[in-house]
Protein backbone atom coordinates (compact mmCIF):
# COMPACT_ATOMS: atom_id res chain seq x y z
CA UNK A 1 0.00 0.00 0.00
CA UNK A 2 2.68 2.38 0.88
CA UNK A 3 4.52 1.76 -2.39
CA UNK A 4 1.37 2.71 -4.37
CA UNK A 5 1.13 6.24 -2.09
CA UNK A 6 5.00 6.51 -2.91
CA UNK A 7 4.33 5.92 -6.64
CA UNK A 8 1.64 8.23 -6.85
CA UNK A 9 3.16 11.02 -4.94
CA UNK A 10 6.93 10.77 -7.10
CA UNK A 11 5.49 10.10 -10.70
CA UNK A 12 2.12 11.73 -10.64
CA UNK A 13 3.26 13.44 -14.07
CA UNK A 14 4.41 9.84 -15.87
CA UNK A 15 0.99 8.46 -14.24
CA UNK A 16 -1.46 11.60 -15.88
CA UNK A 17 0.83 11.03 -19.34
CA UNK A 18 0.46 7.47 -19.66
CA UNK A 19 -3.31 8.04 -19.57
CA UNK A 20 -3.27 10.92 -21.84
CA UNK A 21 -1.54 8.60 -23.96
CA UNK A 22 -3.88 5.69 -23.18
CA UNK A 23 -7.00 7.67 -23.61
CA UNK A 24 -5.80 9.09 -26.95
CA UNK A 25 -4.79 6.38 -28.76
CA UNK A 26 -8.02 4.58 -27.64
CA UNK A 27 -10.43 7.64 -28.77
CA UNK A 28 -8.32 8.14 -31.83
CA UNK A 29 -8.56 4.41 -32.83
CA UNK A 30 -12.83 4.71 -31.91
CA UNK A 31 -12.89 7.98 -33.87
CA UNK A 32 -11.15 6.45 -36.83
CA UNK A 33 -13.28 3.32 -36.71
CA UNK A 34 -17.03 5.53 -36.99
CA UNK A 35 -15.55 7.36 -40.11
CA UNK A 36 -14.76 3.95 -41.48
CA UNK A 37 -17.48 1.65 -39.97
CA UNK A 38 -20.49 4.23 -40.25
CA UNK A 39 -20.71 5.24 -43.92
CA UNK A 40 -19.41 1.13 -44.54
CA UNK A 41 -22.41 -0.14 -42.53
CA UNK A 42 -24.47 2.18 -44.19
CA UNK A 43 -23.54 1.60 -47.64
CA UNK A 44 -23.66 -2.43 -46.70
CA UNK A 45 -27.31 -2.45 -45.57
CA UNK A 46 -28.58 -1.26 -48.72
CA UNK A 47 -27.30 -4.51 -50.44
CA UNK A 48 -27.60 -8.02 -48.82
CA UNK A 49 -24.69 -9.63 -50.96
CA UNK A 50 -22.58 -6.45 -50.32
CA UNK A 51 -23.32 -6.45 -46.76
CA UNK A 52 -22.59 -9.78 -46.10
CA UNK A 53 -19.31 -9.85 -47.58
CA UNK A 54 -18.40 -6.62 -45.93
CA UNK A 55 -19.49 -7.70 -42.30
CA UNK A 56 -18.67 -11.12 -42.68
CA UNK A 57 -14.61 -9.63 -43.25
CA UNK A 58 -14.37 -7.77 -40.56
CA UNK A 59 -16.00 -10.54 -38.19
CA UNK A 60 -13.78 -12.90 -40.21
CA UNK A 61 -10.69 -10.60 -39.08
CA UNK A 62 -12.07 -10.12 -35.21
CA UNK A 63 -11.12 -13.56 -34.49
CA UNK A 64 -7.17 -12.51 -34.62
CA UNK A 65 -5.88 -11.97 -31.54
CA UNK A 66 -5.44 -8.11 -30.80
CA UNK A 67 -1.56 -9.18 -29.78
CA UNK A 68 -1.18 -10.17 -33.39
CA UNK A 69 -2.68 -7.60 -34.92
CA UNK A 70 -0.30 -5.29 -33.50
CA UNK A 71 2.71 -7.19 -33.85
CA UNK A 72 1.61 -7.78 -38.24
CA UNK A 73 1.42 -4.19 -37.81
CA UNK A 74 5.03 -3.33 -36.87
CA UNK A 75 6.71 -4.54 -40.37
CA UNK A 76 3.89 -2.17 -42.31
CA UNK A 77 4.18 0.87 -39.68
CA UNK A 78 6.76 0.74 -37.81
CA UNK A 79 6.69 0.71 -33.94
CA UNK A 80 4.79 3.43 -31.96
CA UNK A 81 1.82 5.00 -31.84
CA UNK A 82 0.91 4.72 -35.50
CA UNK A 83 0.85 0.57 -35.89
CA UNK A 84 -1.19 0.69 -32.44
CA UNK A 85 -4.33 3.41 -33.69
CA UNK A 86 -4.13 0.97 -36.50
CA UNK A 87 -4.33 -2.36 -35.63
CA UNK A 88 -6.71 -0.82 -32.33
CA UNK A 89 -8.75 0.29 -35.26
CA UNK A 90 -9.03 -2.75 -36.88
CA UNK A 91 -10.34 -4.20 -33.53
CA UNK A 92 -13.15 -1.37 -32.91
CA UNK A 93 -14.43 -1.67 -36.61
CA UNK A 94 -16.43 -4.75 -36.40
CA UNK A 95 -18.82 -3.66 -33.66
CA UNK A 96 -19.81 -0.36 -34.96
CA UNK A 97 -19.62 -1.86 -38.59
CA UNK A 98 -21.76 -4.73 -37.55
CA UNK A 99 -24.58 -2.29 -35.43
CA UNK A 100 -24.69 -0.11 -38.44
CA UNK A 101 -25.58 -2.71 -40.65
CA UNK A 102 -27.99 -3.98 -38.02
CA UNK A 103 -29.63 -0.56 -37.47
CA UNK A 104 -30.05 0.39 -41.09
CA UNK A 105 -31.63 -2.22 -42.14
CA UNK A 106 -34.35 -2.78 -39.13
CA UNK A 107 -35.71 1.19 -40.29
CA UNK A 108 -39.40 1.24 -39.38
CA UNK A 109 -40.66 1.33 -43.14
CA UNK A 110 -43.82 2.99 -42.48
CA UNK A 111 -41.71 5.94 -41.05
CA UNK A 112 -39.59 6.11 -44.35
CA UNK A 113 -42.48 5.69 -46.53
CA UNK A 114 -44.27 8.55 -45.33
CA UNK A 115 -41.07 10.21 -45.22
CA UNK A 116 -40.61 10.28 -49.01
CA UNK A 117 -44.06 10.79 -49.37
CA UNK A 118 -44.24 14.52 -47.75
CA UNK A 119 -41.84 15.05 -50.36
CA UNK A 120 -38.15 14.86 -48.60
CA UNK A 121 -35.15 14.57 -50.46
CA UNK A 122 -33.77 11.08 -50.07
CA UNK A 123 -30.44 13.11 -48.19
CA UNK A 124 -33.24 14.81 -46.08
CA UNK A 125 -34.84 11.12 -45.38
CA UNK A 126 -31.38 9.93 -44.07
CA UNK A 127 -30.14 12.91 -42.10
CA UNK A 128 -33.45 13.80 -40.36
CA UNK A 129 -35.17 10.18 -40.16
CA UNK A 130 -32.36 7.12 -40.94
CA UNK A 131 -29.63 8.56 -39.14
CA UNK A 132 -30.95 9.68 -35.77
CA UNK A 133 -32.76 6.53 -35.56
CA UNK A 134 -30.17 4.27 -36.27
CA UNK A 135 -28.00 6.55 -33.57
CA UNK A 136 -29.14 4.06 -30.42
CA UNK A 137 -27.79 1.29 -32.29
CA UNK A 138 -24.62 2.67 -33.32
CA UNK A 139 -24.03 3.72 -30.02
CA UNK A 140 -24.76 0.40 -28.84
CA UNK A 141 -21.28 -0.88 -31.12
CA UNK A 142 -19.38 2.29 -29.89
CA UNK A 143 -19.66 1.02 -26.57
CA UNK A 144 -18.86 -2.28 -27.44
CA UNK A 145 -15.61 -0.95 -29.74
CA UNK A 146 -14.32 1.30 -26.52
CA UNK A 147 -14.28 -1.11 -24.05
CA UNK A 148 -12.64 -3.56 -26.34
CA UNK A 149 -10.23 -0.79 -27.29
CA UNK A 150 -9.12 0.62 -24.16
CA UNK A 151 -8.51 -2.89 -22.54
CA UNK A 152 -6.43 -4.07 -25.84
CA UNK A 153 -4.57 -0.80 -25.64
CA UNK A 154 -2.41 -1.93 -22.72
CA UNK A 155 -0.85 -4.28 -25.29
CA UNK A 156 -0.06 -1.21 -27.23
CA UNK A 157 2.96 -0.32 -24.84
CA UNK A 158 4.42 -3.51 -25.92
CA UNK A 159 5.19 -2.10 -29.58
CA UNK A 160 6.30 1.29 -27.65
CA UNK A 161 2.99 3.40 -28.31
CA UNK A 162 2.84 4.03 -24.47
CA UNK A 163 -0.19 4.36 -21.98
CA UNK A 164 -1.20 2.52 -18.80
CA UNK A 165 0.18 -0.63 -20.58
CA UNK A 166 3.89 0.79 -19.97
CA UNK A 167 3.09 0.71 -16.03
CA UNK A 168 2.26 -3.23 -16.01
CA UNK A 169 4.94 -3.95 -18.23
CA UNK A 170 6.99 -2.10 -16.38
CA UNK A 171 5.66 -4.22 -13.46
CA UNK A 172 6.28 -7.14 -14.79
CA UNK A 173 9.89 -6.77 -15.85
CA UNK A 174 10.81 -5.18 -12.04
CA UNK A 175 8.01 -7.57 -10.29
CA UNK A 176 6.55 -4.99 -8.40
CA UNK A 177 2.73 -5.68 -7.64
CA UNK A 178 2.32 -1.88 -6.76
CA UNK A 179 2.86 -1.28 -10.76
CA UNK A 180 0.78 -3.91 -11.67
CA UNK A 181 -1.82 -2.94 -9.19
CA UNK A 182 -2.06 0.94 -10.39
CA UNK A 183 -1.71 0.34 -14.18
CA UNK A 184 -4.39 -3.04 -13.80
CA UNK A 185 -6.93 -1.04 -11.97
CA UNK A 186 -6.67 2.34 -13.89
CA UNK A 187 -7.61 0.50 -17.22
CA UNK A 188 -10.20 -0.88 -15.39
CA UNK A 189 -11.52 2.47 -14.14
CA UNK A 190 -11.09 3.74 -17.60
CA UNK A 191 -13.59 1.29 -19.05
CA UNK A 192 -15.70 1.16 -16.70
CA UNK A 193 -16.33 5.09 -16.59
CA UNK A 194 -16.28 5.38 -20.65
CA UNK A 195 -19.35 2.74 -20.73
CA UNK A 196 -20.98 4.76 -17.77
CA UNK A 197 -20.27 8.00 -19.95
CA UNK A 198 -21.59 6.53 -23.09
CA UNK A 199 -23.92 5.01 -21.26
CA UNK A 200 -25.67 8.55 -20.15
CA UNK A 201 -25.30 9.88 -23.70
CA UNK A 202 -26.86 6.82 -25.26
CA UNK A 203 -29.80 7.72 -22.52
CA UNK A 204 -29.81 11.18 -23.06
CA UNK A 205 -30.33 10.78 -27.38
CA UNK A 206 -32.79 8.22 -27.14
CA UNK A 207 -35.59 9.76 -24.61
CA UNK A 208 -38.17 9.35 -27.41
CA UNK A 209 -37.87 5.05 -26.75
CA UNK A 210 -39.42 5.38 -23.82
CA UNK A 211 -42.93 5.39 -23.19
CA UNK A 212 -43.94 7.01 -19.97
CA UNK A 213 -43.59 10.65 -19.79
CA UNK B 1 -63.53 21.92 -60.85
CA UNK B 2 -61.93 18.55 -61.44
CA UNK B 3 -58.90 17.62 -58.62
CA UNK B 4 -58.07 14.30 -60.07
CA UNK B 5 -58.30 12.60 -63.23
CA UNK B 6 -56.80 9.41 -63.52
CA UNK B 7 -57.06 8.15 -67.21
CA UNK B 8 -56.61 4.48 -68.89
CA UNK B 9 -54.36 3.82 -66.13
CA UNK B 10 -52.68 0.78 -66.00
CA UNK B 11 -50.10 -0.74 -63.53
CA UNK B 12 -48.26 -4.04 -63.03
CA UNK B 13 -45.41 -5.21 -60.62
CA UNK B 14 -42.54 -7.07 -62.12
CA UNK B 15 -42.80 -10.93 -62.00
CA UNK B 16 -46.64 -10.30 -61.91
CA UNK B 17 -48.69 -12.16 -63.76
CA UNK B 18 -51.90 -9.87 -64.20
CA UNK B 19 -52.31 -5.99 -63.77
CA UNK B 20 -52.30 -4.80 -60.33
CA UNK B 21 -54.46 -1.82 -61.97
CA UNK B 22 -56.08 -2.25 -65.03
CA UNK B 23 -57.04 0.65 -67.42
CA UNK B 24 -58.18 2.65 -64.61
CA UNK B 25 -60.40 5.81 -65.78
CA UNK B 26 -62.19 7.94 -63.68
CA UNK B 27 -62.14 11.48 -61.80
CA UNK B 28 -62.73 13.71 -58.65
CA UNK B 29 -64.09 16.92 -58.06
CA UNK B 30 -62.37 19.09 -56.12
CA UNK B 31 -63.62 18.57 -52.47
CA UNK B 32 -64.92 15.47 -53.15
CA UNK B 33 -64.13 12.38 -50.55
CA UNK B 34 -64.15 9.07 -52.61
CA UNK B 35 -63.38 6.02 -50.71
CA UNK B 36 -61.57 3.16 -52.84
CA UNK B 37 -63.09 0.16 -51.81
CA UNK B 38 -62.26 -3.23 -52.46
CA UNK B 39 -60.47 -6.71 -50.95
CA UNK B 40 -56.95 -6.96 -50.79
CA UNK B 41 -54.98 -7.20 -54.13
CA UNK B 42 -57.58 -5.52 -55.46
CA UNK B 43 -55.71 -2.32 -56.33
CA UNK B 44 -57.00 0.34 -53.94
CA UNK B 45 -54.02 0.92 -52.72
CA UNK B 46 -51.19 1.01 -56.03
CA UNK B 47 -54.57 3.54 -57.41
CA UNK B 48 -53.43 5.69 -55.09
CA UNK B 49 -49.98 5.23 -54.50
CA UNK B 50 -49.82 6.70 -58.28
CA UNK B 51 -51.04 9.67 -57.65
CA UNK B 52 -48.07 10.97 -54.90
CA UNK B 53 -45.54 9.09 -57.51
CA UNK B 54 -44.59 6.21 -55.23
CA UNK B 55 -45.55 4.35 -57.83
CA UNK B 56 -45.37 4.56 -61.41
CA UNK B 57 -47.98 3.97 -64.03
CA UNK B 58 -47.30 1.72 -66.99
CA UNK B 59 -49.53 3.54 -69.27
CA UNK B 60 -52.51 6.20 -68.66
CA UNK B 61 -51.97 9.36 -67.10
CA UNK B 62 -52.66 11.00 -63.83
CA UNK B 63 -53.29 14.36 -63.64
CA UNK B 64 -53.92 16.88 -60.55
CA UNK B 65 -55.73 19.87 -61.44
CA UNK B 66 -55.03 19.51 -65.56
CA UNK B 67 -51.49 19.19 -65.05
CA UNK B 68 -49.68 15.48 -66.07
CA UNK B 69 -48.11 14.21 -62.43
CA UNK B 70 -45.83 12.78 -64.59
CA UNK B 71 -44.07 16.01 -65.84
CA UNK B 72 -43.98 17.76 -62.23
CA UNK B 73 -41.20 17.43 -59.53
CA UNK B 74 -41.92 14.61 -57.32
CA UNK B 75 -40.75 16.23 -54.50
CA UNK B 76 -42.72 19.09 -54.98
CA UNK B 77 -45.87 17.24 -56.07
CA UNK B 78 -45.69 15.23 -53.12
CA UNK B 79 -45.07 18.38 -50.81
CA UNK B 80 -48.54 19.31 -51.90
CA UNK B 81 -50.22 16.23 -51.45
CA UNK B 82 -50.75 14.83 -47.56
CA UNK B 83 -50.33 11.39 -46.88
CA UNK B 84 -51.63 9.33 -43.78
CA UNK B 85 -51.07 5.43 -43.72
CA UNK B 86 -52.56 2.68 -41.77
CA UNK B 87 -49.25 1.66 -39.64
CA UNK B 88 -49.20 5.66 -39.12
CA UNK B 89 -45.20 6.18 -39.81
CA UNK B 90 -44.87 8.95 -37.28
CA UNK B 91 -41.06 9.64 -36.64
CA UNK B 92 -40.58 8.03 -33.32
CA UNK B 93 -37.72 10.10 -32.78
CA UNK B 94 -39.85 13.66 -32.82
CA UNK B 95 -42.04 14.93 -30.55
CA UNK B 96 -45.47 15.53 -31.58
CA UNK B 97 -44.60 19.06 -32.90
CA UNK B 98 -41.68 18.41 -35.00
CA UNK B 99 -43.77 15.28 -36.19
CA UNK B 100 -46.08 17.82 -37.42
CA UNK B 101 -43.94 20.41 -38.47
CA UNK B 102 -42.63 18.38 -40.96
CA UNK B 103 -43.33 19.95 -44.12
CA UNK B 104 -43.72 23.51 -42.83
CA UNK B 105 -40.31 22.96 -42.05
CA UNK B 106 -39.78 21.28 -45.78
CA UNK B 107 -41.22 25.13 -46.80
CA UNK B 108 -39.19 26.76 -44.94
CA UNK B 109 -41.73 28.60 -43.27
CA UNK B 110 -40.96 30.69 -40.01
CA UNK B 111 -41.06 29.44 -36.40
CA UNK B 112 -43.97 31.84 -35.48
CA UNK B 113 -46.02 30.81 -38.06
CA UNK B 114 -45.38 26.85 -38.02
CA UNK B 115 -46.09 26.91 -33.79
CA UNK B 116 -49.53 29.09 -34.77
CA UNK B 117 -50.02 25.87 -37.58
CA UNK B 118 -49.15 23.24 -35.06
CA UNK B 119 -51.21 24.77 -32.04
CA UNK B 120 -54.40 25.11 -34.58
CA UNK B 121 -53.85 21.42 -36.23
CA UNK B 122 -54.03 20.30 -32.14
CA UNK B 123 -56.99 21.78 -31.76
CA UNK B 124 -58.32 20.55 -35.13
CA UNK B 125 -57.90 17.19 -33.57
CA UNK B 126 -59.12 17.47 -30.55
CA UNK B 127 -55.89 17.13 -28.81
CA UNK B 128 -54.57 19.92 -26.02
CA UNK B 129 -51.66 21.09 -27.35
CA UNK B 130 -50.37 22.42 -23.85
CA UNK B 131 -50.40 18.64 -22.95
CA UNK B 132 -49.04 17.11 -26.41
CA UNK B 133 -46.50 19.28 -28.01
CA UNK B 134 -43.68 17.65 -25.99
CA UNK B 135 -44.52 14.46 -26.33
CA UNK B 136 -43.29 11.50 -28.54
CA UNK B 137 -45.41 8.97 -30.17
CA UNK B 138 -44.29 6.24 -28.26
CA UNK B 139 -46.48 8.16 -24.98
CA UNK B 140 -49.63 8.20 -27.08
CA UNK B 141 -51.94 5.88 -27.86
CA UNK B 142 -52.79 4.01 -31.03
CA UNK B 143 -56.19 6.45 -31.82
CA UNK B 144 -53.63 9.67 -30.60
CA UNK B 145 -51.10 8.83 -32.89
CA UNK B 146 -53.53 8.31 -35.98
CA UNK B 147 -54.56 11.95 -35.41
CA UNK B 148 -51.08 13.63 -34.85
CA UNK B 149 -50.88 11.85 -38.62
CA UNK B 150 -53.97 13.51 -39.41
CA UNK B 151 -52.62 16.67 -38.67
CA UNK B 152 -49.13 16.21 -39.95
CA UNK B 153 -50.56 15.36 -43.05
CA UNK B 154 -52.71 18.33 -43.08
CA UNK B 155 -50.51 20.99 -42.10
CA UNK B 156 -49.29 22.82 -44.82
CA UNK B 157 -52.55 22.70 -46.19
CA UNK B 158 -52.43 20.45 -48.97
CA UNK B 159 -54.86 20.05 -52.40
CA UNK B 160 -55.28 16.73 -51.95
CA UNK B 161 -55.07 14.45 -49.28
CA UNK B 162 -54.39 10.69 -49.11
CA UNK B 163 -55.42 8.20 -46.97
CA UNK B 164 -54.62 4.41 -46.81
CA UNK B 165 -56.97 2.38 -44.13
CA UNK B 166 -55.74 5.06 -41.67
CA UNK B 167 -58.53 3.89 -38.80
CA UNK B 168 -57.73 0.02 -39.52
CA UNK B 169 -55.20 -0.42 -36.78
CA UNK B 170 -57.54 1.44 -34.22
CA UNK B 171 -60.31 0.26 -31.69
CA UNK B 172 -64.08 0.02 -33.09
CA UNK B 173 -64.90 3.53 -30.49
CA UNK B 174 -61.95 5.19 -31.35
CA UNK B 175 -62.63 4.43 -35.30
CA UNK B 176 -66.06 5.79 -34.66
CA UNK B 177 -65.05 8.63 -32.96
CA UNK B 178 -61.74 9.30 -35.84
CA UNK B 179 -64.60 8.66 -38.60
CA UNK B 180 -66.72 11.35 -37.28
CA UNK B 181 -63.60 14.05 -36.89
CA UNK B 182 -62.41 13.84 -40.15
CA UNK B 183 -66.01 14.41 -41.50
CA UNK B 184 -66.11 17.38 -39.67
CA UNK B 185 -62.71 18.34 -41.15
CA UNK B 186 -63.55 17.45 -43.96
CA UNK B 187 -66.74 19.84 -43.94
CA UNK B 188 -64.76 22.67 -42.91
CA UNK B 189 -61.75 22.43 -45.00
CA UNK B 190 -63.40 21.16 -48.34
CA UNK B 191 -59.94 19.69 -49.42
CA UNK B 192 -60.14 16.72 -52.12
CA UNK B 193 -59.79 13.33 -50.25
CA UNK B 194 -58.46 9.98 -51.93
CA UNK B 195 -59.61 7.93 -49.36
CA UNK B 196 -58.48 3.66 -49.17
CA UNK B 197 -60.95 0.87 -47.01
CA UNK B 198 -61.73 -2.90 -47.06
CA UNK B 199 -64.42 -1.42 -44.70
CA UNK B 200 -67.45 -1.09 -46.27
CA UNK B 201 -69.78 0.76 -44.14
CA UNK B 202 -66.83 3.16 -43.05
CA UNK B 203 -66.75 3.72 -47.36
CA UNK B 204 -70.26 4.67 -47.43
CA UNK B 205 -70.38 6.82 -43.80
CA UNK B 206 -68.24 8.51 -45.03
CA UNK B 207 -68.14 8.61 -49.24
CA UNK B 208 -69.07 11.39 -50.92
CA UNK B 209 -68.44 8.96 -53.85
CA UNK B 210 -67.17 5.20 -53.59
CA UNK B 211 -64.86 3.55 -56.63
CA UNK B 212 -65.45 -0.41 -55.86
CA UNK B 213 -62.42 -1.89 -57.19
CA UNK B 214 -61.73 -5.63 -58.25
CA UNK B 215 -59.06 -7.45 -59.31
CA UNK B 216 -57.58 -4.02 -60.66
CA UNK B 217 -61.11 -3.18 -62.50
CA UNK B 218 -63.06 -0.53 -61.70
CA UNK B 219 -66.40 -2.23 -61.06
CA UNK B 220 -68.40 0.91 -59.84
CA UNK B 221 -68.21 4.35 -59.16
CA UNK B 222 -71.03 6.51 -57.66
CA UNK B 223 -72.77 7.60 -54.78
CA UNK B 224 -73.03 5.57 -51.57
CA UNK B 225 -76.80 5.49 -52.61
CA UNK B 226 -76.37 4.74 -56.07
CA UNK B 227 -74.57 2.26 -55.42
CA UNK B 228 -76.56 0.74 -52.24
CA UNK B 229 -79.82 0.67 -54.90
CA UNK B 230 -78.63 -0.35 -57.77
CA UNK B 231 -75.17 -2.88 -57.33
CA UNK B 232 -73.91 -2.75 -61.22
CA UNK B 233 -73.00 -6.52 -60.97
CA UNK B 234 -73.12 -9.68 -58.18
CA UNK B 235 -69.31 -8.21 -56.77
CA UNK B 236 -70.61 -5.30 -55.79
CA UNK B 237 -74.02 -6.60 -54.41
CA UNK B 238 -72.46 -8.78 -51.76
CA UNK B 239 -69.71 -6.27 -50.53
CA UNK B 240 -72.85 -4.01 -50.16
CA UNK B 241 -74.28 -6.82 -48.17
CA UNK B 242 -71.72 -6.52 -45.47
CA UNK B 243 -73.05 -2.53 -44.74
CA UNK B 244 -74.36 -2.50 -41.69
Amino acid sequence: MYAIFAYFSNNMSNYTAAVGEHITISAIAVLVALVIGVPLGVAASKNRLVGGVITGAFSTLRIIPSLAVLLLCIPIFGVGVLPSVVALSFLAIPPVLINTVLAFTSLPAPAIETANAMGMKPLRVFWLVKLPLSLPFILAGVKTAVVEVISSATLAAYIGAGGLGAIIFTGIGLMRTDLLLIGGVSVAILSLLSGFLLGKLENSLTRWKRGAV
Amino acid sequence: MTAITYTDVTKRFKGANMNAVDHVSFSVEAGEMVMLVGTSGSGKTTLMKMMNRLYTADSGTVSLFGEDIAKKDPVALRLSIGYVIQQIGLFPHMTVYDNIATVPKLLKWNKEKIAARVEELLKLVNLDPKEFYRRYPAQLSGGQQQRIGLARALAADPAVMLLDEPFGAIDAINRRNLQDELLRIHQKDQKTYLFVTHDITEAVKLGSRLLIMHEGKVQQYDTPEEILKHPANEFVASLMEGVT
